[in-house]
C-alpha cells in the first residue's frame, strides 16, 4: 500500500497556483480533484482543506473568484490565477528550485567529496 | 505589499460578515454535491456517497473555522468580546470600577500635567530654529577670586565673530528706557543689540525689516524693532507703523519692525523674556567705552555654531583661539588671569536652574502613579480571588492561559485608560488653576500647553499603567489550580497563599515608594522652613520699594542729571516730599540694586589702594544709598559710621562696606580709612569710613556676600528706588509717589512697586512650589500605602476568621489577636520602610542641589518620616485588627 504523505507547509499554495497556472480558471472542487491527480493520489489533504488556502491567495490578491456555470451546468465558484499571482509563482517557483537544488546537492555528496 | 493586501481584505470582510459567510457555505455545499455525484457515478447507493463525500472533504467545522479566521481579524473580534465582557463586569461592581478609574485618573492626570510643564521647558525651551546651534559665550576669569560671567570686550567679538566658529555672534544688553510719543507714556524694557541679534537667533520680523546684520556701525543706529504686544498696546496694531518715531529717554528713534507675536528674548528672567523693544548698536563709540581688549561690557554673548559643529568641537577651537590670543596679547591677558572662554547650550543657560527641581518633581509625580498602579493592582488581586472559580471554569471549558490573561489584561487596559481619559479631562478643566499656582519665574510659562506630545505621554501612561498593575494579577489569576479551585465550589473560593504573598509584595512596594517619596518632601520642607526662618539681617515689615529711572540721552550734554551735583538736588527733593506722604515714618533712596532679593547684579572692579595695579580687578557688588537706608532697613552699623547728608560732590568720596567685605579684603587690619576705586577710569580715592552688619539682601541662601555702599549724592545713578517704611496703604501708594514724581518731573515714569514681604516671598516661590508639590504628592503616596495596608490586612482577617475563632475558643485573649494582626501589618510596614530608606537615601543625595541648610542625610526627616509612617501603618491596620479581635468564635465556627 502506498504510504500517503502530509502536506508540507506553505506547499499546498504553490500547489493551488500552479494548478490554476496551467488548467486556467477552475471551481473548488476541479481545483481539488487536479492535486489529487497530478500528485498520483499520494497526498493525505481532505479536499475542503484548500478552502481556507484559497481564501487567504484571494485577500492576497493572488487569485480572483466570481459564480459561473459548471460543466454540468450547476452554480460554482471560478478561480483565477491573476497578474499578482503569476509574479507570485514564479518568485515561489525560483524560490522552491533553489531549495530543490540545494537538497540534491546534499543528496549526492558523498565522503570523498570533501576530503 | 502582500501582507497590507491581505489585512485590507481582511478588514472588509470584517467589516461586511455576513455576505462572506454565506458563500463559503454555498461554496463547501457545492462541493459536496459534486463530490457525492462522482461517488454516485462510481455506483455507491446514495446514501453512502454522501457519507463517503463528506468524509473526503473532511471536518467542515474545522474548515469553517479556519476560513473565518482568514476572513476576518481574529484578534479584534476577541479584543471587542473582552471589551464587551468587560464592560458588562464593570457595570456589575460599579464602586471597584470607579476606585480604579479615579486613582488612574488623578495618577495620570498629575503625572501628565507635570510633564506638560517639562515638555514646554526641558525639552523644547528655545524656539528658534536649530536650536542646537545656539550657545551662550561666557568669559570666565578663575585666576581673579574665581571670577565667572566677567562679559565680553568689542575686539574680543570681532575675535569671535573671524573665527569661523560662528555663523554669528550677538551682544546684546538690557535695560529699560522712558517710552513717549506712544498712546501713553511708559517704562518698557528694552534690548541694545549688536545688528545681528535676529540673524543669529534666525528670526524674522512679523513686519518691516531687521537690522542690517552686516551693519558696521559703531554706535547707536536709531532703528529700533518693537515687539507684537508693544505694537498692539501702545500703538493699536497700527499697520503702517513701520517708518514711524517714538522717543526713548527723550531720543528719536524709528520703527523698523515688528517681531512675530510668539517671539521671546532666549534670557532666563520674567524680565528678559518681556523685552519688549530692540535697539542696534556696535557698542564700540559714546556712551560705551573705547573699544579695547581691556575694556569688558557687562553684555550678553550668544552665538550660533557654524552648521554640522558640535559645542565641545567648537569648545576646543575656541580653546585654540583663546591660548593664542593670549600669546599675541600678554598684557591684556596676563596668565595669572586664568582667561578663559565657555560655550554654554543656550538651552542650558535658559533651563539649566529649574532642570533638577522639575525632574524631581516628574520623579515624585511618577513614584504617585506607580503607588496608584499598586493600589490598583491590589484591588484587582482582591476581585481575582473572588474571580478563581470563573477562571477554573473558563479553563476546564478549553480556555488557553494566554486568551486568560488576555482578557484580564484588557480589563485592566480598560481601566487605566477610562483613567486616562478621565485624568485628561480633569487637567483641560483645571489648567486654569493649575497655572496660577506655578511660580513666575519659571521659563516658558506661557508656552506650557496640553499639546499632542503631551496627550501622547497621557495615552503612553495610560497603557504603561494598564499592563503594570494588569500583569501581575491577570499572571496570577490564570494560574489557579483547576481541581483546587472547583472543588472549594461550596465553601466560597479563596486566594492562594501565593495570592495573598504578591497582595504583601504589593503592600511592602507601596511603603517603601511612600517612604521614599516622604522623605524627599520632608527635606524639602526642612529646607524651606530654615530659608524662611533664616536671620534676615534686616528688616522687611512695612517697607515697599518703588522704582524710577532717570533717562540716560545717547548726548551726555542734554542729560540734565549727568553729574552727582546735578543729581543730588532732584533727589534731596524727592526725599523730601516723599516723606509727606500718607503713613509714611522713613524714607530713603538708593540704586535699584539696593531693593533686597531683587536679583539684579550690579558688580563693578575693585581696586584697594596699595595692592598695585591689576590688569584683571575681583568684582565688588555696589549700592548706591542715601543716609537714611540703613536705618530704614534696621542694617546695623558694626563700626565707624553711616553716610550723612554732607557726603556729596563737594567732599571727599566716602564707602561703608558690610562685614564680609572687610573680612575679605582686609583679614587682619582695620577697614576704616582704607581707600579705595571701583572704576578704572574714577581717579578719585573712595575711604571706608564704616562697616555695616552682613544682611541676606543679595539672596537668602547667600549668608555673607561682600557688599560695597557709596553715598546717593556723591554718584550718578540712574536706576533708581524709593524705600518707604511706616503704616502704608500699599494700594493707594505706587500712585501717591507716582503723582509725586510728577510733581518734580513730569516725563519720569514709577514702577515696580512692592512690598518687602512680596520679594521675600517671591524669592522663594520656587522653592516654595516644588515642596508644595512633592508634599502633595507625598501626601497622596501616604494615603493610598495607607489604604492599601489597610486593604490587605482586612484581607488577611477575613480569610484567618475561622482560624481566630479556634484560637479565641481555645482560650486567646483578645487582646493578643489584636496583637497578632497589628504586628503582622507592622511588619509589611516595616520591611517597607527599611527598602525605602536605601532608596530614599540614593534620591536624597540626588537632590541634594535643592537643599538649604540641610544634609540629605538629615536624621531628623528620617527618622521623622519613618515614625509617620509607621503611625499610619498602624493606624490602618487598627480597624481590621479590632473586627478580628471582635471575631465570635461561635460564628466563626459556625461556618464550617
Amino acid at each position: 500500500m502506498k504510504q500517503k504523505t502530509d502536506v508540507l507547509q506553505g506547499t499546498l499554495a504553490l500547489m493551488v497556483l500552479r494548478t490554476l497556472d496551467v488548467l486556467g480558471p477552475l471551481h473548488g472542487y476541479g481545483i481539488a480533484r487536479r492535486i489529487e491527480q497530478i500528485s498520483g493520489d499520494l497526498l493525505a489533504v481532505n479536499q475542503g482543506t484548500h478552502y481556507p488556502v484559497m481564501l487567504k491567495l484571494e485577500n492576497e490578491g493572488a487569485v480572483a473568484s466570481e459564480w459561473g456555470a459548471s460543466e454540468n451546468n450547476r452554480r460554482a465558484r471560478f478561480y483565477r490565477l491573476t497578474k499578482t499571482g503569476h509574479k507570485l509563482l514564479e518568485a515561489e517557483t525560483r524560490g522552491w528550485e533553489q531549495t530543490a537544488a540545494i537538497m540534491a546537492r546534499f543528496f549526492d555528496v558523498k565522503a570523498e567529496d570533501l576530503s | 505589499m502582500r501582507l497590507l493586501r491581505r489585512f485590507l481584505a481582511r478588514l472588509a470582510n470584517f467589516a461586511t460578515r455576513q455576505q462572506a459567510d454565506q458563500r463559503l457555505r454555498e461554496e463547501m455545499e457545492e462541493h459536496l454535491a459534486f463530490l457525492t455525484a462522482e461517488n454516485l457515478r462510481n455506483g455507491m447507493p446514495p446514501e453512502e456517497a454522501r457519507r463517503q463525500a463528506v468524509l473526503k472533504f473532511g471536518a467542515m467545522g474545522t474548515i469553517k473555522e479556519q476560513c473565518h479566521a482568514e476572513q476576518g481579524l481574529p484578534f479584534i473580534e476577541t479584543l471587542l468580546q473582552d471589551v464587551r465582557y468587560a464592560l458588562r463586569l464593570f457595570a456589575k461592581s460599579p464602586g471597584f470600577a470607579a476606585i480604579a478609574v479615579l486613582t488612574m485618573a488623578l495618577g495620570i492626570g498629575a503625572t501628565t500635567a507635570i510633564f506638560s510643564v517639562v515638555d514646554a521647558t526641558l525639552l523644547h525651551p528655545l524656539l528658534y530654529p536649530h536650536p542646537a546651534q545656539l550657545v551662550k559665550v561666557e568669559d570666565d576669569l578663575p585666576g581673579i577670586n574665581g571670577a565667572r560671567e566677567v562679559g565680553i570686550s568689542i575686539p574680543e567679538w570681532k575675535d569671535l565673530e573671524h573665527s569661523g566658529i560662528f555663523q554669528y555672534v550677538s551682544l546684546m544688553g538690557g535695560g529699560s528706557a522712558n517710552l513717549t510719543g506712544s498712546l501713553q507714556p511708559e517704562r518698557i524694557a528694552f534690548f541694545s543689540v549688536t545688528p545681528n541679534y535676529l540673524a543669529t537667533l534666525g528670526v524674522k520680523p512679523e513686519l518691516g525689516r531687521w537690522f542690517d546684520p552686516d551693519d558696521q556701525t559703531p554706535g547707536f543706529t536709531l532703528d529700533v524693532l518693537i515687539s507684537d504686544g508693544l505694537w498692539k498696546r501702545a500703538y493699536g496694531g497700527d499697520p503702517h507703523i513701520v517708518g514711524k518715531s517714538l522717543r526713548l529717554d527723550n531720543d528719536l528713534y524709528r520703527i523698523i519692525g515688528v517681531m512675530p507675536a510668539g517671539f521671546h528674548d532666549p534670557g532666563r528672567t520674567t524680565e528678559r523674556r518681556n523685552t519688549e523693544l530692540w535697539a542696534a548698536s556696535g557698542f564700540a563709540a559714546a556712551p560705551a567705552p573705547l573699544p579695547q581688549r581691556n575694556s569688558r561690557l557687562t553684555l550678553e554673548t550668544v552665538g550660533r555654531l557654524k552648521s554640522g559643529l558640535t559645542v565641545a568641537a567648537a569648545q576646543s577651537r575656541l580653546d585654540a583661539l583663546v591660548a593664542s590670543l593670549q600669546k599675541q596679547f600678554p598684557t591684556d591677558y596676563p596668565a595669572q588671569s586664568a582667561w578663559r572662554v565657555r560655550l554654554v547650550p543656550l538651552k542650558e543657560s535658559v533651563v539649566g536652574g529649574v532642570r533638577q527641581s522639575l525632574i524631581l518633581l516628574l520623579g515624585a509625580v511618577t513614584l504617585v502613579l506607580l503607588i496608584g498602579c499598586v493600589n490598583v493592582a491590589n484591588l484587582m488581586l482582591a476581585r481575582a480571588s473572588a474571580r478563581g472559580h470563573e477562571m477554573a471554569v473558563r479553563q476546564a471549558l478549553g480556555a488557553a492561559r494566554a486568551r486568560l490573561v488576555q482578557q484580564l489584561l484588557t480589563e485592566s487596559l480598560l481601566l487605566s485608560l477610562a483613567g486616562g481619559i478621565a485624568g485628561l479631562a480633569i487637567l483641560f478643566g483645571a489648567r486654569g488653576f493649575l497655572l496660577q499656582m506655578i511660580p513666575e519665574s519659571l521659563p516658558r510659562l506661557n508656552d506650557i500647553s496640553i499639546r499632542w506630545s503631551v496627550m501622547l505621554f497621557a495615552l503612553l501612561a495610560s497603557v504603561a499603567a494598564g499592563v503594570m498593575f494588569g500583569l501581575v494579577p491577570a499572571w496570577q489569576t490564570s494560574r489557579t489550580n483547576l481541581i483546587h479551585t472547583l472543588r472549594q465550589e461550596g465553601r466560597g473560593s479563596k486566594g492562594s497563599t501565593e495570592q495573598t504573598q504578591t497582595r504583601r509584595l504589593l503592600v511592602i512596594t507601596e511603603f517603601a515608594l511612600s517612604l521614599v517619596l516622604m522623605i524627599a518632601a520632608g527635606l524639602l520642607l526642612r529646607s524651606f522652613w530654615d530659608l524662611f526662618k533664616v536671620r534676615l539681617g534686616f528688616n522687611p515689615d512695612h517697607v515697599m520699594s518703588v522704582r524710577l529711572w532717570l533717562p540716560v540721552p545717547n548726548d551726555p550734554k542734554t542729560d540734565i542729571y549727568g553729574t552727582p551735583a546735578q543729581e543730588a538736588p532732584f533727589l534731596r527733593e524727592l526725599l523730601h516730599r516723599s516723606a509727606s506722604l500718607p503713613g509714611v515714618q522713613e524714607v530713603a533712596l538708593g540704586s535699584s540694586a539696593a531693593i533686597p532679593l531683587n536679583h539684579d547684579r550690579n558688580s563693578f572692579p575693585l581696586i584697594l589702594e596699595g595692592s598695585g595695579m591689576q590688569k584683571e580687578p575681583p568684582l565688588i557688588e555696589l549700592r548706591n544709598v542715601t543716609p537714611g537706608y540703613f536705618h530704614l532697613l534696621e542694617i546695623p552699623l558694626m563700626r565707624g559710621r553711616l553716610f550723612s547728608d554732607l557726603d556729596d560732590a563737594r567732599t571727599p568720596q566716602v564707602a561703608v562696606i558690610n562685614e564680609a567685605m572687610a573680612r575679605m579684603y582686609w583679614p587682619n587690619a582695620d577697614p576704616l580709612g582704607k581707600r579705595l576705586r571701583v572704576r578704572p577710569a574714577d581717579h578719585t580715592w573712595i575711604t571706608v569710613v564704616g562697616v555695616i552688619a552682613d544682611a541676606r539682601t543679595e539672596s537668602l541662601a547667600g549668608a555673607s556676600i561682600p557688599q560695597l555702599y557709596l553715598s546717593a549724592y556723591q554718584s550718578r545713578e540712574k536706576e533708581l528706588a524709593i524705600f518707604l517704611r511706616g503704616q502704608l496703604n500699599t494700594a493707594a501708594l505706587p500712585a501717591q509717589v507716582h503723582e509725586l514724581v510728577r510733581s518734580i518731573n513730569p516725563e519720569l515714569p514709577v514702577f515696580g512697586a512692592q512690598t518687602l514681604d512680596d520679594a521675600l516671598s517671591a524669592s522663594l516661590s520656587e522653592r516654595r512650589f516644588s515642596m508644595e508639590m512633592v508634599a502633595l504628592f507625598a501626601l497622596t503616596a501616604l494615603l493610598l500605602a495607607g489604604l492599601g495596608i489597610y486593604g490587605t490586612i482586612s484581607y488577611l482577617v477575613s480569610e484567618r476568621a475561622h482560624e481566630i475563632g479556634i484560637r479565641l475558643a481555645l482560650g486567646a485573649q483578645r487582646a493578643e489577636i489584636l496583637e497578632m494582626v497589628l504586628r503582622q501589618g507592622l511588619r509589611l510596614a516595616l520591611v517597607g520602610a527599611a527598602v525605602g530608606l536605601v532608596g530614599a537615601l540614593i534620591v536624597a543625595h540626588l537632590m541634594a542641589g535643592l537643599l538649604y541648610g540641610v544634609r540629605p542625610t538629615d536624621p531628623l526627616t528620617f527618622v521623622g518620616v519613618s515614625t509617620v509612617l509607621t503611625a499610619v501603618a498602624l493606624a490602618a491596620c487598627y480597624i481590621p485588627a479590632r473586627r478580628a479581635m471582635r471575631v465570635d468564635p461561635l460564628v466563626a465556627l459556625r461556618y464550617e
